[in-house]
Formats: structure tokens, C-alpha cells, sequence
């Protein structure tokens, strides 16, 4: 593919943008043009997060991509996989995490989550593939509920070409050097979960 | 090869100030701008000091008496930051200086986060002072670079405007050898009728000033910061900043002008642009500053009339109302698919778990106080589920608007919200003017420990400083009574019952203004989370109290109550910090922290 376009998506605090960081990284290693643009806003409060991420063969100019035109949706939550959705293109891919987190307009009864099978249901009958993974509850088996966005790159990474090494240098180059190990778990077992999935 | 490292447009400014000689970096945070400065602490500490200023006004006097010490400085504020800090910028252009001077500020198109969505680019204008505006990470750290060199050759500082879009997005950057290392301060130059701007000095600077304008227009003529590329002559776009990258992929078969400097504009360069193209198109977000500009050189423009002046103008907008206004062909219009998603659950940022302003916003909402608010995290007590911060201006303002309401006569006796960061930064001044002129009502100064917005950056009310020194702080409490306020109260803000009563005694108080300091620290700085809290479904009688502190961790659960017909509620585990304030506010006595209710069973 000559470009190819991402978005990750999730709550503020979850951990959005060194992910992003990371992809934007592997990108540039492999190759790629790339630029990416974070809107972060009260990023560390709760608030909805979104990243685009440009990869491409020719030059990127403008670092967001229009609507209906991102590949490749990493969603650290469900109702945030949903919100991003007219971004995705038909043939794309969404790797969502099972997590939901409650907002504050849900908690105080304003207006109900969606229910977990319409909101599949909604993914699917718009994008190709739809991956949803237990991306938290395996952070937590490794150990650890804030490796969750490696998790999900590991899970992204093994829908691409692109050799494993790249990912995993690119990681260890992200993280502090005492949390290595348990965030290259984290990315092997990411990496296993689309395959057991895609298995079924 | 040249190593190319992908950086944010705050990073690449670091390293911009770090390759430009920089030996003095200063600012207050502020979105989208604090990046900068914490980048320059954490790689380029060795050569560059760097401190987070009290203020912007104080970060640009501090880079003023470097540049007059010999030491090139430059100097990071958020889009309205820079009205704090022009007050002192406008000096710079009369008396010059030493060594170089940036001013970076980054605009907030859009208003992600600020109070107005102003246009930095007329503070060029007003205080006389050449812009530069850069596209990308790799125009950051080039403009910096220039803009020091070019400080230094014309005698003023050189401002250079990012904006949320170039600060927050990351592309590739060559990294380069700093062109000249930090030169060490010289003996202090005594020049008064250079560096002194008294009135008798500084209007003889007036036609120097002037005549600096025409040799910057001069050299901008041929200026390697103006990129020119020719392709049709039907359409040339004139624009600059990251709004020219949207037009390249938008309008591909256009020339284009990028200017790289905005202030002062090379006239003939334009004109000479002008004469190649049919249709000469101005692509600028916001006022149309360019545009006027070129209006009053009496060419032919359009530009406001095809983009609005207000909020971004992205790729796709860009390219819609360039169809709807004839310049790009109806076939280039795009038509993505329309998905109806219904109506979703918005997701406003709330206090995170743990936070330590919770139990003041729960009270406040709870009491119905009228609330004057500031600038900080605490501005989210605007938000539901407490609706409870009902002003919120500028920096500091929430202490000068209580003092409004005091002597207005308005029979309610009123609250500010105003954080230890912003309390240093524009509070004292309106503290002081309360306790001279006699006014009454509760300042909360709601302190957690750090400028916890904008990411925890340091103040002096903490012991560290941005270079990493451990100093003595300044404790709020002695500062307040040295400012004579006769009832000072201090609480643990995590005990709601101790902050009720500190603040009902404060509400008593007839002379002068209270100080109510509620002390907690930011949990994402304690990162001290306790066991988490649980909740006894038995006991629960889902009365909806506990989701009036508007905790993200508390979540309604399908079990209901047959009485009221309403939901009960649970707590996420995950989210939870065990903060307790949920259990202190809970009638029922429901809920209890995990080790506890474990024991107990």
C-alpha cells in the first residue's frame, strides 16, 4: 500500500498517545512519510482523545485525515470506537478494546451506554473487519492496567507486514527501560490475540 | 545521512532554541505551548537554563535582561498569554538588545483550549515586531534558528507563531549541530539612552524603528523564508503556517506563495506573484490579516469572501467552500458516507478519580453559592454534574470579579475557585485590592500542588524548580496573612465534613475577604492510589447521591431499587483510587473500601 492511514481513539489518561507515538515511529522506520496530529485537549481528564496517523510513499502535507478515509481505528473504548466511525473507509479495519468507561452524561442517567451487541453490530455492518479484543483484561493478566495501549499495538501489528523487530525496538525505545520487559509481554500478547481471533 | 527523528512543533522549537546558541529559555505554561519548555529541561539542560516564569510578563523580562546580558533567550506563551506578556515585548523593539530574542507563541485556532480564539499576528503590527510562522516540525526548529540570527542583525526581537496544529502534530525533523553554542553572559552593558525607554529617550527611537521596518521588508524581498512554487497561472494561493501545507494537497495544480514571514510582507515580491496568476486567492484561518494587507497595496483578492473568520479552516473544509465559491471544479467535490450513529453519549472531561477539587465543587454545588471561577483544572465545576464555577474570564480574574460583587451591593455573599498556580501567576494583585478596599467573600484557593492543567509543571509554592533544584517554597498561608487577611482557614480537602465547616465559617467573615487554601495533592502527581472502594448493593438505596461528586469510577449497575424505580450504583475497581469521597457523601453508608469489606466478610 502506498498510504496508509490511521486514527486511535479513547479516553484522556488511557494511554492514546504514546501509542500513536509509537506508530507514527514504526511508520518512519519502515520507510514511510509520516506525520500525525494529536488533539489532545484535556487529554488527561476524561475527555474523548484522537490521533491521526499519515503514513505514505509520496509526501504528506497536511498531518489529519479527511472523514471516510482512515484504514486502520485503534479504539482504546468501545463508545469511542463508535464516535470515530465516519472516519473509517468500508474496506478498513477497527481493533477495538472490550473497555467501556461509563461518562459523567451516562453516570447521571442523561442517556444510556449502547448496548454492547448494537454497537458491534454498528461497527460491522460498516467497516470490514472488527476486531474486539480484551485488550484491558490482558494488561491486567501481565500486570499492569496502563500497558493496555501496547496491548493493542501488538494486536494492530499483526494485521501488517511489517517485521515484528521494528515494532518491538520502536517500543523499548518508548518506554522506561524498567517497564521493558512487561510492555514487550505486552505487545507479544497483543500480537497473539487478533491471531486466536482470526483463527475462529 | 543527516539523522531525521520525528518531533512535535513544541519539540522541534526546543531543539530550535538548542541549535539556535539559546541560553536562556523562559514561559508560563499554557496549552498548546508547555511542551517546550519541558523539552528544553529534560535534553538540553546541559547548555540551556530554563525556568517556568511566574508569569509571561515576568518570562519576557527575564529574556530581556539575558538578551541585555549578551545571552540569546527565547520565551513560550499560549495564544492569550501573550497579552500578559506584550507589556513588556513592547519595549523590546526600543531598545534592542545584546543578543538574540524569540517569542514563541502558539495560537489556539479552533479553541481547544482557551478563552477566546484570538489572532496573535496583529500583536506584529501593534508593538512593531517582525513574525515568522512556521508549517511543520522541521519549519520550527529552522525559524527558531533564524529568527535568533535575525534578532541579533536587526536590533529586535523576532516573534515566531505556532498554533495547535504545528505544537501537537509530530513530523520528521534533520537534526542539525547547533550553528553557535550559548556565548556566556558579558559585563553588563550601562547604555541608558538604549536601554532606559524613558519617554525622552525612546521617542528618538521612533524613525529608527521605522526605517528597521523597510530593511526587514528589504530583505524579506529575497528572503529564503518566502517559498514560491509556480505551476497554473489560472489560481496562486497566498498563505502561510500549516494552513499552505492544507492548500497544497487541497489546490494541487495552484501556484502558491508560503510566506514564512508575515510582518513585515515583501511587497514586490507579492505583486510580482500577483501579475502571474488570474485569480489571486488569500488562504489565512481566522482575520483576514494578510488579506488586508495586500487590499492596501491595491491588488485584487479574494479571500474572507470564500473562508470564514473564525475556527479552523481543515482540508475538507477548505476544499468545500473553494467549490461553492468557483475555484476548484464541482467535480473535486467529495461525498463521504453518511452513517447515522443516532444520538451518542458526549464525554466532557471530568475530575479524574482521586481528584482533591471534588469535594469543594460537591459543596459549592450543594450550598448554591455564587461562584466567581479561574483558570485551571477547577473549571471543570463548571461542568455537571455541579454546574457550580459561574464565571470564568482570564487568569486571575475570578479575585478582582468577587471584589466586583462585594461592592456592587449584590445581596449574596459570593466564592472565587482560583488554583495555587494561578494564584500566583494574576491572584495576588486583586487579593491585595480586596483586603484594602474592604471586600468580602470566600477565595478558595484550591491548592494541589502543582499547575496540574497544563501537566504539573513547577511554582513557587513547590520545592522543585524546572532545572530540577530543590528550593525552599512559598507557603500560600503565611502569604496570605502577610497580606493582611484576618481569617486565613487551611483544610484537607479530602475530608468533606473539615472543608464544609472551614467554608461556612469563612462565609460569616465581615471583615475583609477569607482565604479558605483546601490542600490536596493532584493524584496524578501523588499517584498514591489506596484500595479501591466498593459498594454494598444490599444497602444501596440508589438515592444518586454518590454520582454528585461526579467520580468517573462510580457507575450505575442494572440492579434497582423497587421503591424509586431507580438504578443502583457500583464502583469501577480500575478507576477507583479509594479517595473515600463517594463514601463520606453517602447517606446510606453503602460504601466501604475493598480491604475493609473484605474483612468484614
Amino acid at each position: 500500500m502506498s498510504a496508509i492511514n490511521f486514527l486511535v481513539c479513547g479516553v484522556g489518561g488511557q494511554g492514546t498517545v504514546v501509542a500513536s507515538d509509537i506508530l507514527s515511529s514504526v511508520g518512519l522506520t519502515a520507510g514511510y512519510q509520516v506525520k500525525k496530529s494529536d488533539v489532545l485537549g484535556l487529554a488527561q481528564r476524561g475527555g474523548s482523545v484522537i490521533s491521526h496517523i499519515r503514513w505514505d510513499t509520496e509526501p504528506v502535507h497536511a498531518p489529519m485525515v479527511s472523514l471516510g478515509e482512515i484504514d486502520y481505528m485503534v479504539a482504546f473504548e468501545r463508545l469511542e470506537a463508535l464516535r470515530r466511525l465516519p472516519y473509517m473507509k468500508p474496506e478498513g479495519t477497527v481493533v477495538v478494546s472490550s473497555q467501556e468507561i461509563h461518562p459523567i452524561s451516562v453516570t447521571t442517567g442523561q442517556i444510556a451506554y449502547p448496548k454492547h451487541e448494537e454497537l458491534l453490530q454498528s461497527l460491522r455492518r460498516n467497516v470490514r473487519r472488527v476486531f474486539e479484543i480484551e485488550a484491558l483484561q490482558t494488561a491486567l493478566r501481565i500486570g499492569n492496567p496502563k500497558i493496555v495501549n501496547i496491548v493493542l499495538l501488538g494486536a494492530l501489528s499483526s494485521l501488517f507486514p511489517i517485521e515484528s523487530i521494528i515494532w518491538e525496538e520502536t517500543v523499548i525505545e518508548f518506554v522506561p527501560s524498567r517497564h521493558q520487559e512487561i510492555n514487550l509481554n505486552a505487545f507479544r500478547a497483543g500480537r497473539r490475540l487478533i491471531k486466536e481471533e482470526s483463527a475462529l | 545521512m543527516a539523522k531525521r527523528v520525528l518531533l512535535s512543533g513544541n519539540e522541534a522549537i526546543a531543539r530550535g532554541a538548542f541549535e539556535g546558541g539559546v541560553g536562556v529559555a523562559t514561559g508560563y505554561p499554557g496549552t498548546p505551548s508547555s511542551e517546550i519548555l519541558e523539552t528544553i529541561s529534560k535534553r538540553y539542560r546541559d547548555s540551556i537554563y530554563a525556568e517556568w516564569s511566574t508569569n509571561e510578563k515576568v518570562a519576557m523580562d527575564v529574556a530581556a535582561g539575558a538578551a541585555y546580558s549578551g545571552v540569546r533567550s527565547i520565551v513560550t506563551t499560549k495564544s492569550v498569554g501573550m497579552n500578559v506578556l506584550a507589556d513588556s515585548l513592547f519595549y523590546l523593539p526600543y531598545t534592542g538588545l545584546e543578543a538574540g530574542v524569540v517569542v514563541v507563541v502558539c495560537d489556539d485556532t479552533g479553541m481547544f483550549s482557551s478563552q477566546n480564539e484570538q489572532d496573535n499576528r496583529w500583536y506584529a503590527l501593534l508593538g512593531k515586531t517582525p513574525i515568522l510562522e512556521p508549517a511543520d516540525s522541521q519549519e520550527c526548529k529552522d525559524l527558531v534558528v533564524m529568527g535568533l540570527g535575525l534578532s541579533e542583525q536587526f536590533d529586535t526581537p523576532f516573534i515566531v507563531r505556532s498554533g495547535m496544529r504545528i505544537a501537537h502534530s509530530k513530523s520528521a525533523v534533520v537534526l542539525g549541530e547547533p550553528v553557535t553554542n550559548p556565548l556566556p553572559a558579558k559585563n553588563f552593558v550601562r547604555d541608558i539612552r538604549k536601554y532606559n525607554c524613558n519617554a525622552l529617550f525612546s521617542r528618538h527611537k521612533r524613525p529608527i524603528i521605522e526605517q528597521r521596518l523597510k530593511d526587514l521588508i528589504e530583505y524579506g524581498e529575497t528572503s529564503p523564508l518566502h517559498q514560491l512554487t509556480w505551476e497554473s497561472h489560472e489560481l496562486g494561493i497566498l498563505s502561510s503556517g500549516i494552513v499552505a501545507e492544507y492548500a497544497r494537497e487541497v489546490f494541487p495544480h495552484a501556484s502558491l506563495l508560503k510566506l514564512g514571514m508575515v510582518w513585515p510582507l515583501p511587497e514586490q515580491l507579492i505583486r510580482r506573484f500577483a501579475a502571474g496568476v488570474k485569480t489571486l486567492l488569500v488562504v489565512e484561518e481566522l482575520q483576514p490579516f494578510l488579506e488586508m494587507q495586500i487590499r492596501a497595496m491595491g491588488l485584487a483578492v479574494r479571500g474572507k469572501d470564500v473562508f470564514p473568520s473564525f475556527d479552523e479552516i481543515l482540508p475538507d473544509k477548505m476544499r468545500e467552500l473553494a467549490i461553492d465559491a468557483g475555484l476548484l471544479p464541482e467535480s473535486e467535490r467529495r461525498h463521504p458516507r453518511v452513517i447515522d450513529l443516532g444520538e451518542l453519549p458526549t464525554r466532557a472531561a471530568v475530575f479524574c478519580p482521586g481528584c482533591p477539587h471534588r469535594s469543594s465543587f460537591y459543596l459549592l454545588s450543594k450550598m448554591k453559592l455564587p461562584v466567581t471561577g479561574d483558570i485551571g483544572c477547577y473549571n471543570l465545576g463548571c461542568l455537571p454534574p455541579f454546574h457550580a464555577q459561574h464565571t470564568m474570564g482570564s487568569m486571575g480574574s475570578s479575585v478582582g470579579q468577587l471584589q466586583g460583587i462585594s461592592v456592587s451591593g449584590c445581596p449574596e455573599r459570593g466564592v472565587c475557585t482560583i488554583g495555587d498556580s494561578t494564584f500566583f501567576h494574576a491572584g495576588m494583585p486583586p487579593l491585595v485590592d480586596m483586603v484594602h478596599n474592604r471586600g468580602r467573600g470566600v477565595v478558595m484557593i484550591m491548592d494541589n500542588g502543582t499547575t496540574a492543567m497544563t501537566g504539573h509543571q513547577d511554582h513557587p509554592g513547590m520545592e522543585k524548580t524546572l532545572m530540577g533544584a530543590t528550593v525552599e517554597r512559598i507557603d500560600i498561608e503565611t502569604l496570605v496573612k502577610a497580606m493582611n487577611v484576618k481569617l486565613v482557614r487551611s483544610v484537607d480537602a479530602f475530608r468533606v465534613k473539615e472543608v464544609e465547616a472551614a467554608l461556612k465559617e469563612c462565609l460569616t467573615w465581615e471583615d475583609g475577604p477569607a482565604v479558605l487554601i483546601t490542600k490536596g495533592a493532584c493524584i496524578l502527581v501523588s499517584r498514591d492510589p489506596k484500595p479501591a472502594y466498593a459498594v454494598d448493593l444490599e444497602k444501596c438505596v440508589a438515592c444518586d447521591t454518590c454520582t454528585k461528586v461526579g467520580c468517573p469510577a462510580v457507575i450505575k449497575v442494572d440492579q434497582i431499587n423497587p421503591r424509586n424505580k431507580k438504578r443502583k450504583t457500583a464502583i469501577d475497581p480500575v478507576l477507583c483510587t479509594g479517595c473515600s469521597i463517594c463514601a463520606q457523601v453517602c447517606p446510606a453508608y453503602a460504601i466501604c473500601q475493598t480491604s475493609e469489606k473484605e474483612a468484614a466478610e
